[in-house]
Formats: C-alpha cells, sequence, structure tokens
C-alpha cells in the first residue's frame, strides 16, 4: 500500500503570491494514496527539512512529492531529507510549481489550478517509483586544463599545489594568452608581463603541471571522474626537447614576411618564430603555410644554423590520450570582426585600430618598442579618437547584444597612459554609458577626467572618414546637443570581446552548454557560477561571460576549489537512473547497442527455464550501470520494449501524461 | 431591465511538453526566473534527453484528451547525451507521417530546440504553439471512446 506524503511550499511569496498553496494542500488530502498533505513558507529550510523528516517517519511514507522550485535547484536537496529520514532518495519527486507556475502566471485560478495538476502529477510518477541505489564510480586523480590564460594558469596552479596532477593544453605555440599581449592592467596600472610571466614560469617548473601548448583537444570520451581525452599535439616542426630558444633560427630565416599574430598583424616575423619573448616554452615553431623547406622542399637554413639539432621538417601530428577526473574550461576571448562596422573604416584606414592593437602599439616589447606611433607613417599621433561600444551593447544584429565589461576600464586607462606619457596630446572619447563596478574602479575612471583631462563625450559616433590625411570623426554631443566633427590622427576602437571560436568544438566535445552568444552556461548562475552543467566540467574566464583580470583570477580559483573538492575523493556516487533491460522480453537484436552514445550496451548469454523442465540459452543485452548516463535513447529504440529507464520509466512516463490529459 | 449575457466557453487547449532536462526544462526554468510568461494550460514532463520521448508517449497524451504535444530538446550538435536529439529528429519525422495517416493535424506536434539560455525562446515557442493549438480546436480524433469513469 502506497503512502504518498506531500509537501507545498510557499517559497516565501514566490509561489504563495500567485499559487493559493493552502488550497493546493488541501486538495491533495483527497488524491489516492496521499496519506500526508501539508504546507510551509520554506519548504528547503531546516525547519521545513525537519517537517519533512518527521513526516515521513510519522506517517510511515513509502514517497513524498515536493512542490516547490524547480528540480534542477532542491531535488538533492530534498532526496537527502528523505535518506536522513530512512527513505529511499529516489522516492522522491519534485513538481515544479515556481519556475514553470507561480512565476509566469498572473492570475490565481489559473495558476492555482496548474500547480494542483503539476503536484497531481508527480504524485502519479512517485507511486511508480521504485528504490534505487547509486553505484560508484573511482576518480582519476588529475585534472585537465583547456586553455592557457591567465584563467587556464590560475587554475592549474592552484589544483597543483593542493597537489594533483595538472595538464595545460593550449592551442598556442606558448602559454599566456590575451594577457600577454597586454600592456599595463587596470587599476593599479602594474605592468601586465611583471604580474603574469612569473606565473607562466611557476607552470613551467611545477612537477605536477604539463604544459602541453601547439596543442588541442580532439575527443573527450567518459564522464565526471573518469574523462579519457584525446590531445593532438600539432607537428611544431621542431624537437620541444632539443630547442634552447638561442633565436639563431629566427635571425636566419630567409622567410621573414608572415604576420606577427601576437602583435596583432603589426608586423611581420620570420616562418620559424617564438611568439614573444618571455613564451613557455621558449621553443620555436615553424608555420607551415609561410615556410619555403615545407612549402617547396628547398631552403632548410634553419636546419643548417640550429646548434642542437632541434629542426625536424619531418614531424607530424600526435596523439596522446590521457585520463582526467575534471576538465576546466578556459579558452578565453577575441576581439569580434569588424567587417560588419564599415562606417568605422577599420578596414580603409591603418590608423584605425583596435584597442587591442593599440595595446601591441604602446607596449614596451610591442611592434615599435613602446613609443605611441601611427601605423601608416609612424608619426606621433597628437589628436587621439577613443570610440567606446563598437559593437557591444548592439541590438542591431552587426555586433552584439551583451556588454563587454572590460572596454570602459581599458579604454580610461588608455587615455590616462597616454596623457601621462605624451601630455601635449588631445583624448576624446565618445561614449554612450561609463560602466565601472568594481573596487576602485570608478575612481581610476575620474582621475582619467580629472586629473588627466580627458575630454569624455557622451555619444555615438556615426562615421570615420579620412580627409586629405585627416581622420574626421563624426559624431553626436548629447550633453550640448550638437554635431561635433573631430579631426584625429588616430582613432581607437573597443571593439566587443567574443568567446574564442574554438569553444564551440570545445563545448560539444564535452556535451558541456553553450548560450547563443557562444559563452558557455554555467550550472546556476548565483549558486553553482563556475560549474558546467556537465558533472566535472568547470568554467574560468571570458569562455563562461565576459570579464576583466581580476574576476578571472578570482572565477580561476573557485574552479580550482571544485576541482579539488572532487578530485580528493577517491570514488563518486553514480546517477542511478540507468537503462535496464527485461531479459525475459529482449531478443539480443543490438539495436540498443547501436544507439548507445556511450557504448554501454553488451550482450551475454544466459539460460533461461521454458518451462518442462527444459532450458534454453538466449543472448540477451546487458547494460554497464557505472558507463551508462541514462538518456533513455536505447528505451525507444528497442523493439520489442524490453529496456526502460530507471528513475524515468515508460510507465512513469504515461502515468504523467495521463495525469496532465485527465479532464 | 436584465441584461442578457451568453456564456460563451473559450477553448483552452490542453498541452503537454516533454523537455530535456539539461536543455529545454532548464530553458523553462529560465523563462520562470524570467518572469516570461507563457499560458497555463502548458504542462511540462521532465524527461533526461529528448530521445526517451517513446512516439507512443505522444499518441498517449492525444488518446487522453491533449490538444498538442510539444517536444524539446537540445540544438542539433548541442546534445548532453552527444547524440540523442538527433535519434528524437528521425523518430518525429515518422511520427508526423503516422499521424497524418490517423488524421491528426501535424500543427499540433511540434520539435523545438531550446537551450538552457533561451528562456526567451522557451517562452515565445510555448506562446506560438498554443496559438497555433488554439487555432486548430479540440482534438478529437484520437480520443477513448470508451466508457469513462462517471458516464
Amino acid at each position: 500500500m502506497q503512502r504518498i506524503g506531500v509537501f507545498i511550499c510557499w517559497c516565501g511569496s514566490n509561489i504563495s503570491a500567485t499559487v493559493d498553496v493552502v488550497k493546493v494542500a488541501e486538495a491533495m488530502k483527497n488524491e489516492p494514496g496521499v496519506v500526508y498533505s501539508a504546507n510551509y513558507q520554506y519548504m528547503c529550510s531546516e525547519n521545513g527539512q525537519q517537517l519533512i523528516k518527521q513526516a515521513i517517519k510519522e506517517h510511515n511514507l513509502t514517497g513524498i512529492v515536493v512542490g516547490a522550485c524547480s528540480p534542477r535547484m532542491h531535488e538533492a536537496t530534498f532526496r537527502k531529507t528523505a535518506e536522513a529520514a530512512g527513505l529511499n532518495p529516489y522516492m522522491v519527486e519534485i513538481a515544479n510549481i515556481r519556475e514553470h507556475c507561480s512565476w509566469i502566471h498572473k492570475d490565481m485560478d489559473e495558476a492555482t489550478e496548474k500547480a494542483i495538476i503539476l503536484v497531481r502529477t508527480a504524485i502519479a510518477k512517485v507511486k511508480l517509483n521504485a528504490p534505487l541505489m547509486a553505484g560508484e564510480s573511482p576518480v582519476i586523480k588529475r585534472a585537465l586544463v583547456i586553455g592557457g590564460g591567465i584563467a587556464g594558469i590560475q587554475a592549474a596552479l592552484d589544483i597543483a599545489d593542493a597537489g594533483f596532477e595538472v595538464d595545460i593544453v593550449e592551442k598556442n605555440a606558448t602559454i599566456g594568452g590575451r594577457m600577454a599581449q597586454l600592456d599595463k592592467t587596470f587599476p593599479t596600472l602594474d605592468c601586465s608581463a611583471c604580474i603574469l610571466t612569473p606565473k607562466m614560469v611557476d607552470c613551467a617548473q611545477h612537477e605536477k603541471i604539463d604544459i602541453l601548448t601547439y596543442s588541442e583537444v580532439e575527443d573527450v570520451k567518459g564522464f565526471v571522474g573518469n574523462f579519457s581525452v584525446k590531445i593532438r599535439r600539432k607537428a611544431r616542426y621542431v624537437d620541444e626537447s632539443k630547442c634552447t630558444g638561442c633565436k639563431v633560427c629566427m635571425e636566419k630565416c630567409p622567410s621573414k614576411k608572415g604576420l606577427n599574430a601576437f602583435n596583432m598583424n603589426l608586423n611581420t616575423r620570420p616562418a620559424i618564430y617564438i611568439p614573444f619573448a618571455q613564451a613557455i616554452p621558449n621553443v620555436a615553431v615553424i608555420d607551415p603555410e609561410q615556410c619555403i623547406k615545407l612549402k617547396t622542399g628547398k631552403c632548410g637554413i634553419c636546419q643548417k644554423f640550429c646548434g642542437v639539432g632541434a629542426i625536424d621538417y619531418e614531424q607530424k601530428d600526435t596523439f596522446v590520450e590521457r585520463q582526467y577526473g575534471a576538465i576546466v574550461v578556459a579558452t578565453g576571448y577575441k576581439p569580434i570582426d569588424l567587417d560588419a562596422f564599415n562606417e568605422y573604416g577599420y578596414n580603409d584606414n591603418k590608423d584605425v585600430v583596435t584597442s587591442l592593437e593599440l595595446e601591441r602599439l604602446m607596449n614596451a616589447a610591442g611592434p615599435t618598442n613602446g613609443v605611441l606611433l601611427r601605423p601608416s607613417d609612424g608619426k606621433h599621433p597628437k589628436v587621439i579618437t577613443f570610440i567606446q561600444c563598437v559593437g557591444s551593447r548592439d541590438s542591431s544584429g552587426c555586433g552584439k547584444p551583451y556588454c563587454s565589461k572590460i572596454c570602459c576600464m581599458y579604454t580610461a586607462k588608455h587615455a590616462m597612459l597616454i596623457r601621462e606619457k605624451y601630455p601635449d596630446t588631445e583624448v576624446h572619447v565618445f561614449y554612450i554609458d561609463v560602466r565601472t563596478p568594481g573596487k576602485n574602479y570608478d575612481e581610476f575612471f575620474r582621475r582619467a577626467v580629472e586629473q588627466y583631462g580627458v575630454d569624455y563625450i557622451k555619444g555615438m559616433v556615426g562615421k570615420v572618414y579620412n580627409e586629405n590625411g585627416k581622420l574626421m570623426v563624426q559624431g553626436s554631443n548629447l550633453i550640448d546637443n550638437e554635431q561635433v566633427t573631430i579631426e584625429s590622427d588616430l582613432v581607437v576602437l573597443a571593439a566587443a570581446i567574443e568567446p574564442e571560436p574554438s569553444v564551440r568544438k570545445v563545448a560539444t566535445l564535452l556535451t558541456a552548454s553553450i548560450d547563443t552568444n557562444n559563452f558557455l552556461t554555467e550550472s546556476h548562475a548565483k549558486l553553482r557560477p563556475v560549474e558546467s552543467p556537465t558533472a566535472g566540467v568547470y568554467l574560468a574566464g571570458v569562455c563562461q561571460g565576459p570579464k576583466d583580470i581580476p574576476e578571472t583570477v578570482s572565477q580561476a580559483s573557485a574552479c580550482a576549489a571544485k576541482v579539488i573538492g572532487l578530485l580528493v575523493k577517491d570514488k563518486l556516487k553514480t546517477n542511478p537512473c540507468v537503462a535496464t533491460p527485461d531479459e525475459s522480453m529482449c531478443n539480443g537484436c543490438s539495436q540498443c547497442a547501436n544507439v548507445c552514445a556511450y557504448g554501454a550496451i553488451t550482450y551475454v548469454d544466459k539460460e533461461f527455464r521454458i518451462g518442462g523442465g527444459k532450458t534454453e540459452v538466449r543472448r540477451v543485452a546487458s547494460v554497464n550501470p557505472a558507463v551508462c548516463q541514462g538518456c533513455g535513447a536505447c528505451t525507444v529504440t528497442c523493439p520489442s520494449g524490453a529496456m526502460d529507464l530507471k528513475g524515468f520509466s515508460s510507465k512513469q512516463i504515461m502515468s504523467e501524461v495521463e495525469a496532465i490529459c485527465k479532464k | 431591465m436584465q441584461e442578457v449575457t451568453t456564456e460563451k466557453k473559450e477553448f483552452v487547449p490542453n498541452i503537454v511538453a516533454f523537455c530535456c532536462n539539461w536543455c529545454s526544462y532548464a530553458g523553462a526554468d529560465l523563462a520562470g526566473s524570467s518572469r516570461l510568461t507563457y499560458p497555463a494550460n502548458v504542462k511540462i514532463i521532465r524527461v533526461p534527453c529528448s530521445c526517451r520521448v517513446n512516439p507512443s508517449f505522444v499518441l498517449k497524451a492525444f488518446q487522453q484528451g491533449a490538444d498538442g504535444v510539444i517536444l524539446c530538446g537540445c540544438h542539433p550538435g548541442d546534445c548532453h547525451y552527444v547524440t540523442g536529439n538527433y535519434y528524437t529528429r528521425r523518430r518525429m519525422a515518422l511520427l508526423y507521417s503516422f499521424l497524418n495517416y490517423l488524421g491528426i493535424e501535424k500543427e499540433r506536434t511540434r520539435l523545438e530546440w531550446v537551450s538552457a539560455a533561451e528562456g526567451a525562446r522557451f517562452s515565445a515557442v510555448m506562446n506560438d504553439f498554443v496559438k497555433t493549438v488554439t487555432d486548430l480546436g479540440e482534438n478529437k480524433r484520437l480520443t477513448d471512446l470508451r466508457v469513462k469513469e462517471g458516464e
């Protein structure tokens, strides 16, 4: 005999404002099988949980339904509550009467009626629930960090310091990421390299960290605690173990016309190169698109001059396969393509640059050795105009709908640095809003305006055009309500940032959720902000949303804490909601194994009694519960209906359908 | 004089929505937490993956008196279980023609991809679907004609 308990939560006023919770709880008392029904302000609170525990014990409940928020929020909480009261945790069902009811409906009668149906549906399901036992799976005590920018570096260092092995996979030839390209960092103006490069060295020297540069994740199998990852190590054409980073090859290489991506293509580099002076590893790499030897077979100068014999034109991509317990995604960002923003003349004028390009133009290790010179004629610009929100907060469809978050601050930084170094320079900034939330951020911005006399103009720019060698910036000044045209020598565009495009492939491989802007989705915006909904996958840096360095580092350390929390465990509880075949119905047709994405299904020969004292041996499906992820693809494929899914059985879903449709 | 009011009962369709746990159910949650409304006659059943939905569940819903059934899953390529939604897509294609054969308007079933970040899309899809089904009117084709309880 089923003895169901129903618990309706008010969630303060979140549910009770639009759902008559008392009425719902009362109505449930008449449902067949329900022996107890109550309502309470906060069911998830200590007192609320106590109420549930007490009811389970006093009324000998065999199953409970909690009408509350989404199961994605508190299913785990209420399962623990049930378990503490001696009830199997899988005898709990949640009726989502908040996100799917009270929050979206305004009419009290309508919402209450729906809540009753939703709770009734959950009751119908819980009656068919069976006690389930979670299995255990081992945890591989090694973490993978995808991306070697500041986010990946910080996460790796923190995990490694806790004593776990970490591999950093970086697609470029060196770690360091975007931060390595920056000159100074706001709001303290310390030099980016001075704070980043020691961390890069720490990574290289850490005995627990293995850095795989010029490598990409090719395939991911497995699940939390037990990922198997195939990594492609792209051919460098240089033996990493032999190269000493002496740079003789770079001097001797006759093919010097390759665009220097590290310097935002503002100058050139040889076909064999080390991305920048502090690169980790300090090992050269050959660009196969540019190398004369690799393209034509004739040259080989670098090989002749290499004192240690590190050059290997025959090198091929290799693959390594490693096992990990947890994965941190830290793939970073890039500025958006500005092709859709022709009004700013970026493609037509050399002296219209992006902020990241300006960063290189101001960097002591950049193409101009830190002297601010115009790309077109190498002269000092006297009037510099910054244009904010280029592609950010753009609902026209050309750009991005979100705020890129870092531009207001870095533009204030650029303006300040320019005025400091070249006080005779006029600096104008066209802005829509100045957004400076953050510790010491607004103070920083105000310094730019008040101490450094940067001219901030509220308004948008309509057009940038070239007139007699001058860049005319035409925009509106909303405060003075007039059109202005500023004759400028250099125009700097604060281009929106977007996730590095390779994140899409990574997301697909990890089956991690991604949003329409290609940012990875966190499990819960406030409660689980660094976890992907895919267990064992963690998010650090801009791959999750626009953020600056301090935030990125915080998030990376948070990721590391989560990873460490996972890796210290020897075993993880597995999801018991897995597929299970009814062997008496299975005819061993192999259809289920064909659709299983995890290879969880095998076939075994089993002996069955067929009556009359006789037996027969039949081939039947067998599901490995440690490998099955519980999607249910096999259950629908099975032609004889032998396969079912625990926790989401066909009978349970049918009963839910019936409960919803009942008139 | 007493005013004569003719009570006109507006048709409110009953709609069953199957949502996968990882994308669409989370999308529906986001619609909720963003307070994006859709009609109360949409009731969601949570399934681990859209591929868990047996076409017989859809038929069952119609048989039990549902006026519309909508299936929501992750966008192609984004399935939490790698390939689950591809199976769903193929099965639904077959189901559409079967429903057509049964004389059930194809518009009463729909397959939509809604990611966890698309709360607005979830709400828009539901509003649109409810409107479509409302316009089609009551579904009588598969109603169970056997004697019902209390009759």
